[in-house]
């Protein structure tokens, strides 16, 4: 049977339609942050120049796009049709009438879908590593440089080790099929996991201590929801159901917290490290305030541009790894639809299709090139200050 | 300075103390072990005949003395021949002693892999050999191109100049090595036809046709960063009173760039390159992989993948040497090119 295919000006209009959800949304949004950019404070600011602009816009579009993947996606990214197989963009195919808009690549399944429902992985798993990569690093780092002395050579000794493994090496060794039937993902997660719910206690503590009616609330807050979160990601052991994660996505999770957090360790021990000299920390001091205190409310708010910027950097630094993850094939499902996997698998076929290889390509490029633009618009505004 | 250097020698030592030891640890767990043992007995052997195996070889002793003896600081122990109750050696491909002798990396001897019925060594090197010419022409490449961008775009900043190469080099470092091998590849290969999409003939001889996409794909990715630093220092130096002097004393902008600006702002990214060759290392596997270069990082994946324990251990020691080596002559370099710091 003959495929009818849509000619090019179709497939562009195509694309554009189905991203209706996301267009409307981005309008909205951006329209609403550029009215009320003065009183954004920091997020406004990037509205005032184009690079800013355009950073925000990135991020946004794969953010709704993640969001909206059901409306958006014509096809299930998994399920394949067979006549599909290494379709050209544009075939439509012919049971639904709806447009295979960038064919379908070699198991026959659309490469448009995947390409969109793969977002979905990618800002799920990237800032939420991120995330916990921050508070192992903020909650180690802090220490470190505020002390110094044996805290410190201890810290740094061990997180100069994990920065001289190479990342690649590093995920051969953790991300492996093997290592789920040992203990070791596990013990690492419930170690990792734990830093937020001490992060955040040590937080309230520290500043409501005289204050026990606030105090109560909040650190009861976080140890419920900090430990209702523990249950689930660790011990798969939600009571409502709701928490879940896979035991591969967990690995990939604890490696990649694992692999970035000495990188934030080392640049929050450098801010605190130049903070702590500055008067408002001896004023602090002088007052006899405790040190974690001095630590988590006088120094931390402090260095918050830089581990900011560094943060947006971060995040698409993470995506680079998940997608390296995916194009060794480690731990991610084979027909997961993530980018690095799609990158891999339409990589090996260049030279017969090369229409299955360009979507994720760019997908992933420009997610990345947009937190980079966001990250440098963000140091700039807040070198401006 | 020299017993700065001692010192750092001697905590290099201790990190790749540990490090081989977490890497000996990860890669003797027991699944991986299975793993090994089912990729080397024949087909549809049972669990006693795996472990047996295991046994046989060696990999049920002490960890602490495989680990010792993997070093060289424990005597190797011969396997005893199940069939004549002789001591044997452990692989027939390599040549193990038959007597109890300290040999390990310590006295050269990195093992036997197990995948490529070769000793380490034969393996390793010449690997390593072919990366590093892939890494040279890399570096060649790399280094003018990203100074000469960083230079223009920091010489004025705020220009058109500057904001057109640094939104470019943003965008290369947003471009991991797969992307835009993928993309190269589809650009110079599949449609214009001009380079060859795989780099696995240049072991036999390097090619403009066969090796420009590997080199181009890895240095990419590093010209961006490498750019952008420049770039920063560049700034600065531009903005220091000296420079204002030279201007003001009626030299030409194009000599106080030269002959000011340049030595000053060139330290930064002399600390920053050598800062990229751990970064330069995983990109060394992505390109191998994809462009099928038989070089160190196809080893680490062949190795990784099939378990192949005397062998992965090999290339971590080597890629941890290499990012603490490179790290010590950064700190070191950086303190010979600038006469202001001084290290006690």
């Amino acid at each position: 049977m003959q495929l009818e295919y849509i000619g090019a000006f179709d497939v562009v209009l195509g694309v554009l339609a189905r991203f209706w959800p996301v267009w409307i949304a981005l309008v909205v949004v951006m329209g609403a942050s550029f009215a009320y950019k003065k009183r954004l404070g920091l997020y406004g600011q990037l509205f005032d120049s184009s690079v800013g602009i355009v950073g925000v816009g990135i991020c946004l579009f794969w953010l709704f796009t993640a969001i909206f993947a059901s409306t958006i996606s014509p096809f299930n990214p998994l399920v394949q049709i067979p006549i599909m197989k290494d379709a050209l963009p544009g075939a439509v195919e012919p049971q639904s009438g709806l447009v295979y808009l960038f064919g379908g690549d070699k198991l026959a399944r659309d490469v448009f879908s995947r390409m969109v429902y793969g977002s979905q992985i990618v800002l799920i798993i990237a800032p939420a590593a991120t995330g916990f990569a921050l508070m192992v690093g903020i909650t180690l780092g802090l220490p470190a440089g505020y002390y110094g002395g044996r805290i410190d050579t201890v810290l740094s000794f061990l997180a100069n080790l994990v920065l001289a493994f190479p990342v690649i090496l590093l995920f051969y060794l953790l991300v492996t099929p093997g290592i789920m039937e040992t203990p070791i993902p596990y013990a690492m997660a419930g170690l990792f996991f734990l830093f937020p719910i001490v992060f955040f206690s040590v937080l309230f503590w520290t500043r409501y201590k005289k204050r026990p009616d606030r105090l109560y609330i909040l650190l009861g807050l976080t140890l419920i929801i900090g430990g209702w979160v523990y249950a689930g990601l660790v011990f798969d052991a939600d009571p409502f159901r709701i928490i879940h994660i896979d035991p591969n996505q967990l690995n990939i999770f604890v490696a990649v917290v694992f692999a970035s957090s000495p990188g934030v360790f080392r640049i929050v021990r450098g801010l605190v490290m130049d903070i702590k000299t500055r008067d408002y920390v001896a004023a602090a001091q002088t007052r006899g305030e405790s040190p974690w205190y001095i630590m988590l409310w006088e120094i931390l708010p402090n260095a918050r541009g830089p581990l900011i910027v560094d943060a947006c950097l971060r995040i698409g630094y993470t995506t680079i790894l998940l997608g390296t993850l995916g194009y060794f094939g480690l731990g991610l499902a084979p027909e997961s639809p993530d980018w690095g996997t799609a990158i891999k698998d339409a990589s090996r076929l260049l030279r017969s299709f090369i229409h299955p290889a360009l979507p994720p390509t760019i997908a992933l490029m420009s997610f990345v090139l947009g937190l980079n633009l966001l990250a440098d618009s963000l140091r700039e505004q807040s070198m401006k200050d | 300075m020299l017993s700065f250097i001692l010192r750092r020698l001697g905590t290099m030592a201790l990190t790749m103390l540990c490090l081989t030891l977490v890497v000996f640890f990860l890669i003797n767990l027991d699944p991986n072990l299975k793993k090994l043992a089912i990729s080397q007995t024949e087909m549809h052997t049972s669990a006693e005949q795996l472990e047996s195996w295991l046994v046989n070889h060696g990999y049920r002793q002490n960890f602490f003395s495989r680990y010792g003896q993997w070093l060289g600081i424990v005597p190797k122990q011969p396997v005893t021949d199940p069939a004549t109750g002789k001591p044997a050696r452990r692989f027939s491909f390599c040549n193990d002693p038959v007597e109890p002798t300290f040999s390990g990396v310590l006295q050269g001897d990195f093992g036997c892999s197990t995948k490529f019925k070769t000793t380490v060594a034969s393996k390793l090197f010449p690997a390593l050999g072919a990366t590093g010419i892939l890494m040279f022409w890399v570096l060649v490449v790399m280094v003018p191109i990203s100074l000469l961008i960083g230079i223009l775009a920091g010489m004025r900043e705020g220009s058109r100049t500057d904001r057109t190469l640094s939104v470019a080099s943003i965008a290369s470092t947003a471009t991991p090595e797969y992307v835009s091998g993928v993309i190269f590849t589809v650009i110079f290969a599949s449609w214009l036809g001009l380079l060859n999409g795989s780099a696995a003939s240049a072991s036999r001889g390097i090619t403009f046709y066969n090796f420009t996409l590997p080199v181009m794909t890895l240095a990419i990715y590093g010209i961006g960063y490498i750019a952008r630093m420049t770039r920063a220092s560049m700034v600065e130096v531009m903005t220091q009173q000296y420079i204002r002097t030279a201007r003001l004393k009626g030299l030409s902008f194009g000599s106080v760039v030269v002959k000011h600006a340049l030595r000053n702002a060139l330290i930064a990214p002399f600390t920053v390159i050598m800062l990229q060759f751990p970064w330069l290392l995983t990109g060394v596997v992505i390109v191998e992989v994809m462009f099928r270069y038989q070089g160190f990082g196809y080893t680490l994946v062949e190795a990784a993948g099939n378990n192949d324990i005397d062998l992965l251990l090999g290339c971590s020691l080597v890629s941890v040497f290499i990012v603490l080596i490179t790290q010590l002559i950064s700190d070191v370099g950086y303190a010979f090119l600038n006469p202001r710091i001084r290290v006690q």
